[in-house]
């Protein structure tokens, strides 16, 4: 790939509300196939999976889409909730 | 914040502006709640508005919208790794005094309608995140909560306009959750340029614009498309695909759009742009099925939310606004009549939908999304049958035209049989129907 994720996400605006990640995985849940699917999917590349199995999430890159929040609806694995009003991605054009 | 509202409106993208703008006109006390910084902050479209959704709004809106470039071309273009096939409709009656279709940029257009609404008197709040709906003891709905200290507001009718996620009435148990073969993931880049460079590789003039609507091997076998839409001074270049194919198939969207920005057809009109957003975001592709249940005791729902998006045709901004126009027409006449926002009342909003094109379309084509996705040869084995027999066609090498034209047949036959040729025509021809 000639241009990588962090790249691309590097041109876009955020508003983080330190402390209080609007996405959050279930520990244990960690390591259910929805949420490994979205290691490979999430537009943002915020999803990693560590070496004993198990799926960690940073979502201060996140476009706030919610493709990962229908993956893993019926898993209980991911609590996923817009962020607070004001924050999180700040589209300049949409 | 204990005040009270004629109406709540949930959201300021397309649907939620053109019901807040109907409901304020109308002269209800009318309150819009947005989470973004400011209305257009968190919106993601290509984006292609289309006059005639807008224009029942406010029929001058020409004189001072945000508008890009008026369409006057339009591709279809099938893909394969090297080659596309096409087609190209480019009339001189889109050069018309009032055009039909123009590229935008959403985020502004997003607040010029927004203002549009806060001019007829709406009362706008931004920068706040609806939770969930509030509910009395026979489970009407009164009003809503937000994420601010006595973040509760009442009034006698929420019009949910909060986009494809639609969080609030899943959270308030109104609807089901969205499936992932219903929802795509588009990721788009935009890509500046200066807007003389784009009038020549285009071969338009200043406000002209074309739309180039993409298929083929560049979706690696998922049901998708792409797009290119030229803008003012960029170009939107996006690709998206079905959710559910993305988990199968195990690729990234951001590595497709790379894929996109490679090909030698796409290539050479985006060359030496500056890229200033990458965006993603989820498109409502199940069609008539996907569309959840349209309004209940104290609410209605409009737009992405509904599920408003004629797959088929690229249309969805006008569904949103023409959805929340009627949303709203129907709500300002219960009100003149004084009747309440029953369940049984709020039924005007759905029939008036369905004598609409927005129910009607979306009927028209209620097989079609199902029956492409269960059939991956129409996005992966034709494209490069078509780009194949093209070049087999055209390339002059000392083969006489009769067997070329049986190579070519006999390649179609070999790639689906005579009855898998067969079945997908009328599968396509039932779903189109």
């Amino acid at each position: 790939m000639t241009m990588k994720i962090e790249e691309k996400l590097y041109q876009n605006r955020y508003r983080v509300f330190e402390g209080e990640p609007h996405v959050c995985i279930d520990p244990t849940k960690a390591d259910v196939e929805a949420l490994k699917a979205m290691v490979n999917i999430c537009p943002a590349g915020c999803y990693v999976e560590t070496e004993d199995g198990k799926v960690e999430v940073v979502p201060d890159g996140c476009m706030e889409c919610g493709t990962c929040r229908i993956v893993c609806q019926d898993t209980g694995a991911l609590q996923w909730g817009y962020p607070r009003g004001g924050y999180g991605v700040l589209f300049k054009f949409g | 914040m204990a005040e009270h509202f004629d109406a709540i409106v949930v959201g300021a993208g397309m649907a939620g502006n053109a019901a807040t703008y109907t409901l304020a006109k109308a002269g209800l006390n009318v309150l819009q709640i947005e989470r973004g910084e400011y209305p257009g902050s968190k919106n993601v479209q290509g984006a292609i508005l289309y006059a005639n959704a807008v224009e029942a709004l406010i029929p001058d809106f020409r004189e001072d919208a945000p508008l890009e470039r008026h369409v006057i071309e339009q591709r279809m273009w099938i893909l394969d790794d090297r080659s596309y096939v096409g087609t190209h409709f480019r009339s001189e009656n889109f050069n018309e005094e009032k055009p039909n279709r123009y590229t935008i940029i959403r985020a502004q257009f997003d607040k010029w309608l927004n203002k549009q609404a806060k001019d007829a008197g709406a009362m706008v709040i931004c920068e706040t995140t609806v939770l969930e709906l509030l509910k009395d003891e026979t489970g009407k709905v009164i009003g809503v909560r937000c994420d601010r200290d006595n973040g509760e507001v009442y009034a006698d009718v929420v019009v949910l306009c909060d986009g494809v996620n639609a969080l609030v009435g899943q959270r308030s148990g109104i609807r089901q959750e969205v499936a992932p073969e219903h929802a795509a993931l588009a990721v788009k880049e935009m890509h500046f340029l200066p807007r003389e460079v784009i009038n020549e590789r285009f071969n338009i003039a200043d406000n002209e614009g074309v739309v180039i609507e993409i298929l083929g091997t560049v979706t690696s076998g998922m049901l998708g498309t792409g797009f290119l839409y030229t803008n003012g001074e960029s170009i939107a270049l996006g690709i998206g695909c079905i959710v559910s194919d993305f988990v199968e198939k195990k690729i990234n969207p951001a590595h497709l759009l790379e894929k996109l920005k490679a090909h030698p057809s796409i290539a050479p009109l985006i060359r030496g742009s500056e890229v200033k957003e990458y965006a993603a975001h989820l498109i409502p592709e199940g069609g008539f099925k996907g569309v959840p249940e349209l309004s209940g005791d104290g609410w209605v729902i409009c737009g992405d939310a509904a599920h408003f998006v004629n797959a088929a045709h690229r249309e969805g901004s006008n569904l949103a606004l023409t959805s929340g126009r009627i949303a709203a027409e129907n709500i300002v006449a219960l009100k003149k009549a004084g009747k309440p926002m029953s369940a049984e009342n709020l039924k005007l909003y759905n029939q008036a939908l369905e004598e609409s094109f927005v129910l009607k379309d979306l009927k028209k084509y209620k097989d079609l999304p199902d029956t492409l996705w269960r059939n991956k040869q129409f996005v992966t084995t034709y494209p490069e049958l078509l780009a194949q027999a093209a070049e087999r066609f055209l390339r002059v090498d000392g083969v006489d035209k009769l067997t070329k034209e049986k190579e070519i047949a006999r390649s179609f036959r070999k790639a689906r049989g005579v009855l898998g040729l067969v079945g997908d025509a009328v599968k396509v021809a039932r779903a189109w129907r």
